[in-house]
């Protein structure tokens, strides 16, 4: 299997309590592979960690991919700030032209091709906060499609987002797959997994399966992983499990 | 008559007219810098900033008298410090920011005042809480200019990563770019802003002419630029009516020019084009779509 990335007995800690715990999986390149797990599982840490930013990582991460572009939660993003389509789609040349530089023509026209794509013509000048979440959805995916990463993060792409963006924007994520991008989403919903996502990798903080997701998502594996979630210990002794201390 | 209430004080006095340069100046850099405070959602802490200049003032006062530049320099420092340290013990305690910031103004605002009291009288601590117009001298003129031109090129130096921080912030970390580093470099020149506003408006009321025509433009205008705009202008007839009308009636220059600040705020709540109460009353029909 050609992996696109590789996790090596990853665990990543808030307060040295887990939110990821001793995981090892391998992810593959041009390939569509969700994330699932009950809440608290760990999966968007897992993605933060992916990107470099969660706090406290031990354990190893290898990646072939040479960019990685990442739709957050929207509630991390502050919709009242008054910014147009236009400029938070442009953002996604951010590797171009940084915090200084200036936008080049190709790149204005990329973002044009890009708002067309994901269906919002005509929206260009409307600031952010008039838009419904689905709408907003949309110019968040264009943004990406901007990016021209090798590897796509998506933390619950979908959640409060009605069926017809929902098609319109799986419409994009396969022609990424089309395209040879590895794209990595974290998802609830279990019957569009099975619909739409070849491999699956299902964990609640330590890993539970990862592969094809006819067989990770079996009955066994989802109980398991319900059972893990649920059992939390506030005064958790050291983690004996050996591991290389890093400081 | 006109040219006697209008012109006159300006005409005759170089206090007066040093004083307009001075709120010019201050006006244009400040509003940037207040529209910026309001989008972070930062105007609270933004006041608590101002306040904490005050020891590091009444500092350079004790050693150095009634100076420009020992208060100044004073100022900075301790604005600089307060924010730095609230962001320090925001970050290694599960404190959350806006506490720590009300618990370091509440200590500089004790510290400063029983600063002031060990050596000046009465009068000199109204002066530095409240402002005192005539303290306007050259060396100040040339401090408030300064610190505008500074403002705007370093705004405008830092305008994209500090927008994208301040709404994505998350985008900004995922590009490698360390937002912290922005919103420190934007800090320090609000707490630059303040310095420069606190020899003719207090410590008490220099964030009035920052943070209240930011807040009355966003009744007006819907973009980061725009509303600056709309700012800038608001804040100077501010200054300009305050000015004119404290002179004539002996009343100390800072919270006059603040109240007409204020009364703009008032006046776009009420009449603005956006979210205000006109705008709220005046459509009472919903649009076929």
């Amino acid at each position: 299997m050609n992996a696109a990335l590789r996790l090596v007995n990853l665990t990543v800690s808030y307060d040295r309590h887990p939110a990821v715990h001793h995981v090892s999986a391998e992810i593959p390149a041009a390939e569509m592979t969700a994330i699932v797990g009950p809440n608290g599982a760990g999966k968007s840490t897992l993605l933060k960690a992916l990107l470099g930013l969660a706090p406290h990582i031990e354990g190893r991460i290898e990646t072939t991919a040479k960019r990685i572009a990442y739709l957050p939660q929207q509630a991390e993003i502050d919709r009242s700030f008054p910014i147009s389509v236009f400029d938070t789609v442009l953002l996604g040349r951010w590797s171009r032209f940084g915090g200084f530089g200036a936008a080049k023509h190709v790149d204005i026209h990329d973002a044009q091709h890009a708002i067309e794509s994901v269906g919002l013509s005509g929206f260009e000048r409307r600031p952010i906060d008039t838009l419904s979440v689905g709408q907003f959805q949309r110019v968040l995916f264009a943004r990406l499609l901007l990016q021209d990463a090798d590897l796509v993060l998506l933390d619950e792409p979908f959640a409060a987002i009605d069926s017809k963006t929902v098609n319109d924007l799986m419409a994009v994520i396969q022609r990424w797959r089309a395209e040879q991008r590895t794209v990595i989403a974290v998802l609830h919903d279990l019957d569009q997994v099975r619909r739409d996502f070849p491999n699956a990798l299902l964990m609640a903080r330590e890993l539970v399966d990862a592969g094809p997701t006819a067989r990770v998502l079996s009955a066994e594996n989802l109980l398991r992983a319900r059972a893990m979630a649920e059992a939390w210990d506030e005064h958790a002794d050291a983690c004996d499990v050996p591991m290389k201390l890093t400081a | 008559m006109l040219y006697e209430y209008l012109i006159a004080p300006f005409a005759d006095f170089g206090f007066m007219r040093r004083a307009l340069v001075a709120s010019l100046a201050l006006s244009v850099g400040g509003s940037a810098i207040g529209v910026f405070l309001i989008l972070r959602r930062m105007s609270l802490m933004g006041d608590a900033l101002a306040h904490s200049l005050l020891p590091g003032a009444a500092l350079g006062f004790l050693l150095g008298g009634l100076s420009l530049p020992a208060m100044s320099l004073g100022g900075f420092l301790a604005g600089v410090a307060t924010a730095l340290i609230s962001g320090v013990i925001a970050r290694f305690s599960s404190m959350r920011e806006d506490a720590s910031f009300a618990a370091a103004y509440l200590t500089a605002m004790a510290l400063g005042v029983l600063i002031v009291s060990l050596r000046g009288s009465a009068v000199d601590l109204m002066n530095i809480l409240f402002g005192a117009i005539l303290a306007v001298d050259e060396a100040a003129l040339v401090l408030v200019v300064s610190t505008a031109t500074l403002t705007l090129v370093g705004l405008a130096a830092i305008y994209r990563p500090l927008v994208v921080e301040c709404f994505n912030p998350g985008f900004l970390a995922a590009m490698g770019i360390r937002g912290s580093v922005y919103h420190y470099l934007f800090l320090s020149l609000a707490v630059l802003n303040m310095v420069a506003g606190f020899q003719a408006l207090g410590t008490l009321m220099a964030l009035g002419l920052i943070l209240l025509p930011a807040v009355a433009a966003s009744f007006w205008a819907r973009e980061v630029w725009s509303m600056t705009l709309v700012a800038a202008p608001m804040a100077f007839a501010s200054a300009l009516i305050g000015l004119l009308v404290s002179f004539h009636a002996g009343l100390p220059s800072g919270p006059v020019i603040v109240l007409f600040a204020s009364l703009f705020f008032l006046g776009s709540l009420l009449l603005g084009s956006r979210a205000s109460v006109r705008a709220r009353l005046s459509h009472p029909v919903h649009l076929r779509g």
